[in-house]
């Protein structure tokens, strides 16, 4: 039960402490590397750059990927490599199919396994993977050069290359080797048939005779390890984490767990080895530590500890009365009779839509670590969650910085610890100063709209759609946990996380589909849109920020300057995380996962 | 080291009450004009809720007149109106008060600015009576005594003892005189003996009081960027609750659509979640408005305070910075150490008796008016060298001190010779007589030079008899000041004219960080800037025009009012009392401007914790009855834990305006200490305080019948 996610934890902090030196080494440019490697970095330096000429570097470079996402993806019917003649996606997933995967957030509102040939899977899905997961990584060590009080900030295309090449290259080749042992496929053809060993159950053909299984198989164990690694998420399969083939053992599930936590924990002390302030990092990766063993519990203990409340039904009786005007003395009684509870042997928690051969717990873990570190990846269904238990994976992606995804993770927490700083640190009798630096009204003015961001991408939709037939048409349960869906489905996609709730009809299919989900298209560009917002304001600001701050004058340290790398200066962090995210999404967390936790059974489920 | 706390206030010389009837009466009338919206408008915060307050008027007055969306009682939206209203008029008192406050102390300030007769100087020398609004900078003035100095100027020619009690409160007179660094005079104070000549420096009206009151008035007060920044963030909060808020409206409309569809209703159900009044009264709860009310006054009471202690501060920057302040320079004399050296020890030579070298060097200081002589005399006699002593024998001739011949001493009619002075000028004098010093009185003298203090030579006819030490004398419980300074994490550095070995000594004893002996006005300026290039901001305090250049140059440049006029126009603050150790309690002042800052900001977001378990099951009360249980408070009904949620958020405002006015004070104990203290204060009071008075405040209105 707990082994798990604890195994997973220890495994991963302690890697995390020899990997950090390394990534400071790589991105120091200070590693050993073979001649024809320099060589192809040097063909890639365009010279030092400043922070405004990186920023743009970087956001060229991501123009690029979107034009060269569109344009693989276009190609999918005429290009090699599809055997089974898939066609063109409808226009408007593919706009989102792209942004999803230029962000990093791999959002998939198509199926991989039935949607993408291999041809797409290796030359859009594989390369975004890397060069997306390496953006985030970048943009966190210009702000680190930034801090250090560095004018010019080292080349993006080279840091580019270091962040693809030596680090994300080599993990990738040795965690995929782990998954081909366990199983998973690798190969360039399309599809096995298989007799299955229960006869018929794929249905008989009209001889009558039994018909074959179609598995779809292709370059598997190339796309999960960097799925995983870049904690982008985006499957090879539609069922992603719980499909057998790309999750295929215990053991390749635990390997997939870690990989997506490896990289995110490792960033954190990396930051502080490059500032040379390790301590200061130790108390941001406690803080972050402990949040998410807060929210692996609360899921674990809600969801595989807890019986699934639709089969133990209501013990008491309950009344309530709500005004309505169309009823006799304006009282409408709501009676929720006592319900027993159905002959159901609960005690290995709720299990539906779990994947039980990783283990009961497995499900619970994945789900709150994979919405912490903006992975993405799921191996159980997040919609079959137990409603209290699902608060787990929105936390995560509400706050988005309980390590959160590569780089991006650490900048969202740098945001949190500004406005900490800034409202709690004149506490101290001094001006608000974050590593020596006072904080000013420029920084805080960056600091505050790279927050604003991600509420707003979060709630305006989620409340326009959950009051128009957008969102209301799409969901699959009425009521409280169809507003879930809504507000997971923006909440992961403002997160740059890509796991979904599921439930929501997001999938139009091939072009020529002729009976898509009804309101997919307004979900494609609404999701779309807040993935590109969500994704690119929330660097750029925080880089502009570093770099006013960093050009500031260093104050020395004396006993009258607030330590950063104090308990003190924890609980100042995380206190700030929880009130203001507990401020901006408790009124939605009320209305989704607790509405639906503590209404009648059954109640919009 | 002692453990003697001193309060950081040493002086606070004008005690004034809080509050008064007449300063609320002012701060009242005051709040209503400024809910002008242009006026308003300067405080964001609170015109938002301005804007929420008049939205509700508007729908009050559609649903009197018999329009749609009254689903609940008027008194409900009557009330929610009015405490809006109440809150932004809260505010604007706490603006108000401190503005008037300020103002009151300023008047204070100021009844010492009134029109004069002075007796100007025509340019021939004759004399000539104007009016002290016709002085021009230049003019030449005669004060005599008894007579009030008609404007701010600098002694010219004379010494006079002058009365600055109308200033700074301080009674006993203070010596003024030409030259020097104690030329400086103010309008308003009044000269006490002797007749003095005052070039004005200043026009009637625009003299460097004139335009610190009028700073103080907060007729041109800016703010700060600290401040600036807060509000910023103060606008940003404010927005993002906006768009908290916003969103509920169409969620909430959700939760009607399915819940009506869901109970099988025939009319649609409608909750408090869709009342246009009920989420502006959330929006304001949310939005922080404690802090919003609050900043400015936080300001000015910053300046005032340090009004309070005597000390005009020329901006609200200057307060602010002064808590930022990592480097204090403290001026050895008149700062550590009193003015004067004194008599510490006699050392005889071999075959001299101490008794002997004590009377002859206090015959030798008889006559020496100076506090070294004097305090050779006084120790001479409490060791129990005869009273005879005092009186000066008949005959005698005395020999002044001067700075040619740099002794002393006396000479007797029966033509015995005692002299006392610098060791080379005595051995000099004895040489002239034929008689060699003795090696021992070198080694004595270089044994009193070791520890940082100054030999003085006594000779008796020809015959060296021994050594007086004269020693720096701290002040009193400067080494208790100067600790306190460190804890309040302050590096101090002395800064002294001594050679490098006395400066060393004084520094040990006195405590300090760090020194600079043999220190010139440039070596000094140099100094500071070392200091800020390290990314160290420093404080001083002067009064000369020399240090004018450093005072500039410091960014808290603390010049006192008796300095000179350059002196002042180069510092960003000047110390009405003249008062070196004032740094401290400038610092203090500083350091509890941002605390109370933080304190109030966090205590306002903190609080919101609380008014969100009160509102939002009260939102969805009518479609989602069963969020009731997150209603950790239980409270009455969903009008009421609505009202009482708004009642609290503004009644806070008042109840915290003394905070704001007179600060949260500040203990010198070190920067963690010092948070880990706030953060339990302010950050985790913040959040549960709320609890108990919105569950307060529903108790009492469900007891006094006031909600359904």
């Amino acid at each position: 039960m707990w082994t798990l996610p604890i195994l997973l934890l220890v495994v991963t902090i302690l890697l995390s402490i020899p990997l950090s030196r390394y990534f400071a080494i790589v991105m120091e440019g200070s590693l050993k590397v073979p001649g024809f490697l320099r060589w192809f970095e040097r063909r890639l330096d365009s010279g030092p750059q400043d922070w405004k000429q990186y920023t743009v570097s970087l956001l060229i470079f991501n123009a690029m990927l979107f034009i060269f996402g569109f344009i693989v993806l276009c190609l999918q019917p005429i290009a090699p490599l599809n055997p089974l003649g898939r066609g063109i996606l409808a226009p408007s997933t593919i706009f989102n199919t792209v942004i999803s995967f230029m962000t990093n957030t791999n959002l998939q509102h198509y199926s991989g396994d039935q949607h993408l040939s291999n041809f797409s899977q290796i030359f859009f899905i594989l390369p975004n993977m890397f060069l997306s997961a390496s953006v985030g990584f970048c943009a966190l060590t210009a702000i680190i050069r930034l801090f250090r009080g560095e004018r010019l900030i080292g080349n993006y295309f080279v840091d580019m290359w270091r962040v693809a090449v030596y680090i994300y290259l080599p993990a990738a080749l040795i965690i995929g080797v782990i998954f081909m042992h366990e199983g998973m496929p690798m190969t360039y053809d399309t599809q096995q048939t298989v007799t299955t060993l229960e006869p018929g159950s794929m249905g008989t053909d009209d001889h009558g005779q039994a018909k074959p299984q179609n598995i779809i198989v292709g370059p598997v164990a190339a796309v999960i390890p960097i799925k995983m690694l870049g904690t982008n998420g985006g499957g090879f399969y539609g069922m992603n984490s719980a499909h057998p083939l790309e999750n295929p053992t215990a053991v390749s599930n635990f390997v997939t767990t870690f990989a997506m936590m490896i990289f995110p924990f490792t960033l954190v002390l990396m930051y502080g080895r490059m500032l040379q302030r390790v301590r200061h990092s130790v108390v941001i990766y406690t803080v972050m530590l402990t949040m998410m063993v807060g929210l692996i519990a609360w899921a674990v203990y809600w969801d595989t500890l807890s019986p699934n409340p639709a089969f133990t039904g209501t013990a008491q009786a309950r009344d309530y009365q709500i005004g309505d005007a169309s009823s006799p003395g304006g009282k409408h009684a709501i009676a929720v009779p006592a319900v027993g509870s159905l002959p159901v042997d609960q005690h290995l928690g709720n299990l539906e839509g779990k994947e039980l051969r990783f283990g009961t717990s497995a499900g619970a873990v994945f789900a709150a670590i994979t919405t912490d570190v903006t992975c993405g990846a799921v191996n159980a269904e997040h919609d079959s969650l137990n409603p209290i238990a699902s608060i787990s994976p929105f936390i995560g992606m509400w706050l988005n910085c309980v390590f959160g995804g590569k780089g991006v993770g650490m900048i969202n927490l740098l945001l949190f610890l500004i406005v900490g700083v800034f409202l709690a640190g004149q506490m101290v009798g001094r001006s608000p100063e974050y590593l020596g630096r006072k904080v000013g009204a420029r920084e805080m003015k960056l600091a505050m709209i790279a927050l604003l961001v991600h509420p707003i991408m979060i709630l305006g939709p989620a409340g326009l759609y959950a009051a128009t037939d957008w969102g209301v048409k799409a969901e699959s349960n009425p009521g409280a946990h169809g507003f879930s869906q809504i507000v997971y489905q923006y909440s992961s996609a403002s997160a740059n996380n890509g796991s979904a709730f599921d439930g929501l009809g997001v999938t139009y299919g091939f072009n020529n589909n002729p009976s898509p989900s009804p309101e997919a298209v307004p979900l494609d560009i609404g999701t779309g849109l807040v993935m590109l917002f969500s994704r690119y304001l929330p660097i750029i600001a925080p880089i502009a920020m570093a770099f006013y701050l960093g050009r500031k004058k260093m104050a020395p340290v004396s006993l009258g300057t607030m330590r950063d790398d104090t308990a003190t200066f924890g609980f100042l962090l995380l206190g700030t995380i929880v009130i203001i995210g507990a401020l901006l999404f408790l009124p939605v967390a009320a209305l989704g996962p607790l509405a639906e936790h503590l209404g009648p059974i059954p109640f919009g489920g | 080291m002692t453990a003697v706390e001193l309060p950081l206030r040493t002086n606070v010389a004008k005690t004034h009450q809080l509050f008064s009837t007449s300063l609320a009466l002012g701060s009242l009338k005051q709040s209503f004009v400024m809910l002008r919206p242009d006026i308003q408008w300067q405080n964001p915060v609170m015109f938002v809720v301005e804007v929420g307050a008049v939205l509700t008027l508007a729908f009050i007055v559609r649903a009197a007149l018999g329009g749609a969306g009254a689903s609940f009682s008027l008194g409900y939206f009557v009330a929610l109106d009015v405490w809006l209203w109440l809150t932004v008029l809260f505010a604007n008192f706490a603006t108000a008060f401190a503005e008037e406050r300020g103002r009151a102390q300023a008047a204070f300030l100021r009844r010492t600015r009134v029109s004069t007769p002075a007796c100007r100087l025509r340019a021939d020398g004759t004399k000539e009576e104007v009016s002290s609004v016709q002085l021009r900078p230049g003019d030449r003035v005669v004060v005599a005594a008894g007579e009030v100095i008609p404007g701010d100027g600098e002694v010219i020619d004379g010494v006079a003892s002058v009365d600055e009690s109308a200033i700074t409160g301080e009674s006993a007179p203070v010596i003024r005189e030409a030259g020097g660094d104690r030329s400086g005079v103010t309008g308003g104070t009044m000269v006490m003996s002797d007749q003095i000549v005052i070039r004005v420096v200043a026009g009637y009206g625009e003299s460097f009081l004139d335009r610190m009151i009028a700073l103080v008035e907060g007729a041109v007060r800016q703010r700060t960027p600290n401040e600036i920044a807060l509000t910023l963030v103060l606008t940003a909060f404010s927005l993002i609750f906006l768009i908290v808020v916003i969103p509920l409206w169409p969620m909430a409309f959700n939760a009607e659509q399915y819940m009506t569809s869901y109970l099988g209703l025939s009319a649609p159900l409608t909750s408090l979640g869709t009342d246009v009044p009920t989420l502006v009264a959330l929006l304001v709860c949310l939005i922080p408005t404690t802090i919003g009310a609050l900043l400015a006054a936080i300001g000015i009471a910053g300046m005032d305070r340090a009004l309070r202690a005597n000390i005009i501060a020329k901006s609200g920057q200057a307060v602010e910075t002064a808590g930022d302040v990592d480097t204090v320079l403290l001026d050895k004399t008149g700062t550590i150490t009193l003015g004067a050296r004194l008599a510490s020890e006699f050392l005889p030579l071999q075959g001299v008796h101490v008794r002997d070298l004590m009377t002859a060097a206090a015959l030798a200081s008889v006559a020496d008016r100076t506090p070294e002589g004097q305090s050779i005399v006084a120790i001479a006699l409490r060791s129990g060298v005869p009273d005879a002593v005092k009186t000066a024998p008949e005959h005698a001739k005395f020999i002044e001190f001067s700075a040619q011949t740099r002794m002393s001493g006396i000479d007797f009619a029966d033509g015995r010779r005692i002299r006392k002075g610098a060791p080379d000028a005595v051995a000099a004098y004895l040489h002239a007589l034929g008689t060699p010093t003795p090696t021992d009185v070198d080694n004595l003298i270089a044994k009193a030079a070791a520890e940082g203090a100054t030999p003085l030579v006594v000779a008796d006819g020809t015959r060296a008899l021994g050594v007086v030490v004269l020693k720096d004398t701290l002040k009193p419980n400067i080494e208790t000041r100067i600790a306190q300074m460190r804890r309040m994490g302050l590096r101090t550095v002395m800064i002294t004219g001594d050679n490098r070995l006395t400066a060393a000594t004084i520094a040990r004893r006195a405590g300090v960080d760090d020194f600079l002996p043999e220190a010139t006005p440039e070596a000094k300026l140099a100094f500071l800037r070392q200091e800020q290039t390290d990314g160290k901001l420093v404080a001083m305090m002067g009064d000369g025009t020399n240090d004018a250049p450093a005072l500039a140059q410091a960014d808290v440049g603390l010049a006192m009012n008796a300095g000179t006029q350059a002196a002042k126009e180069a510092g960003n603050m000047v110390d009405l009392d003249s008062d070196p150790t004032k740094l401290i309690e400038v610092v203090a002042i500083g350091k509890e401007l941002l605390m109370t800052r933080g304190a109030l900001t966090t205590f306002s977001i903190a609080n919101d914790v609380a008014k969100y378990f009160a509102i939002i099951p009260a939102l969805f009360a009518g479609t989602l009855p069963w969020l009731k249980a997150i209603d950790v408070m239980h409270l009455h009904s969903p009008t009421s834990a609505i009202l009482s949620a708004v009642i609290f958020n503004a009644i806070i405002i008042p109840l915290l305006i003394p905070v704001a006015l007179k600060g949260v004070r500040y203990r010198p104990m070190g920067a963690d200490a010092l948070l880990r203290r706030n953060l339990l204060v302010w950050g985790l009071g913040g959040v549960i305080v709320p609890f108990v008075g919105i569950k307060l405040i529903d108790m009492i209105m469900v007891t006094l019948h006031l909600v359904a």
